[in-house]
């Protein structure tokens, strides 16, 4: 049994041609297809022909852009992130093909009203309450509606990645969006005299 | 929609965990590869990757991709170990 290749040795057998590649290329696979194969077994929502898909997509890609590997990690490390990536992306667009991002929207205006619980004390509802109408004004005043709608759809679970297709943006450029969005929350509840603790301690 | 209340504790807390500088997905995915190793070998984090932990804290998407890849990789390890 040859012993393990080191980065130096994966990118060279990479890079080069013919059987040696082709080596690698096979142990690479058996390697990537070992890893996703346990770790998707785990969480029950995979086939075999579906790793299989995403190990061919990901060898692709590697060979690809082997010249962006800069060895901060394992090869194999690199190539496995590289993999799960493909394969989260993919599990994401088959789980969220069917949803809109209007069909998670709420509404930036008016404060709904939602039944105390028993285990809220009423001065921690009073509280709850309070902090609600200050959100709502503050996402009325100083978001945009784009901004509430990225912001209820990640709240309702959806991948940003998802969110970017259907705005016909990326994945960056939404996380800006949202970045801000949230900046101008946070300074708004700042500036309405609530602290992190104020606001934690009502939803607690 | 309205807001209810477990959606208003998810948008606090979303607000608050809130940074001026922060790491974006792409940027945190770039260095998970470094970052698993670390975290598998428990070595102290850099700064550049404590970025990175602080992001999987807010962005359970990135998170998610992490825990598949450190089980992967975990399961690898385990056959080494065999």
């Amino acid at each position: 049994m040859r012993a393990p290749r080191e980065n130096a040795s994966w990118i060279r057998d990479l890079r080069s041609c013919g059987p040696v590649q082709a080596e690698a290329l096979t142990d690479l696979r058996e390697l990537l297809l070992r890893g996703l194969a346990k770790s998707f077994q785990a969480r029950g929502e995979t086939d075999q022909a579906f790793v299989e898909d995403v190990v061919q997509q990901a060898l692709v890609h590697i060979l690809d852009h082997l010249e962006q590997f800069q060895g901060r990690s394992r090869f194999t490390t690199w190539a496995m992130a590289i993999a799960v990536r493909l394969a989260m992306s993919a599990l994401r667009r088959t789980r969220w093909q069917d949803v809109s991002l209007e069909s998670m929207s709420a509404p930036s205006e008016g404060t709904p009203a939602w039944d105390r619980d028993d285990t809220t004390s009423p001065a921690q509802y009073a509280e709850q309450h309070a902090i609600l109408q200050t959100l709502t004004r503050l996402i009325a005043e100083a978001l945009t509606e784009k901004q509430w709608l990225a912001l209820t759809a990640e709240l309702g679970g959806m991948p940003l990645e998802e969110i970017a297709r259907r705005m016909g943006s990326n994945v960056n450029a939404v996380y800006k969006l949202l970045h801000d969005a949230r900046q101008r929350l946070k300074h708004g509840l700042e500036t309405a005299g609530y602290t992190a603790e104020d606001v934690r301690s009502a939803f607690a | 929609m309205a807001l209810h209340p477990e959606q208003a504790k998810a948008l606090t807390e979303m607000v608050l965990r809130t940074r001026d500088q922060e790491m974006t997905c792409d940027e945190c995915l770039d260095e998970i590869a470094a970052f698993v190793e670390v975290q598998l070998t428990g070595t102290p984090l850099s700064a550049a990757l404590q970025a990175v932990y602080e992001h999987l804290e807010r962005c359970h998407h990135c998170a998610d991709e992490y825990h598949v890849l450190r089980q992967a990789l975990e399961a690898l390890g385990e056959e080494e170990g065999r």
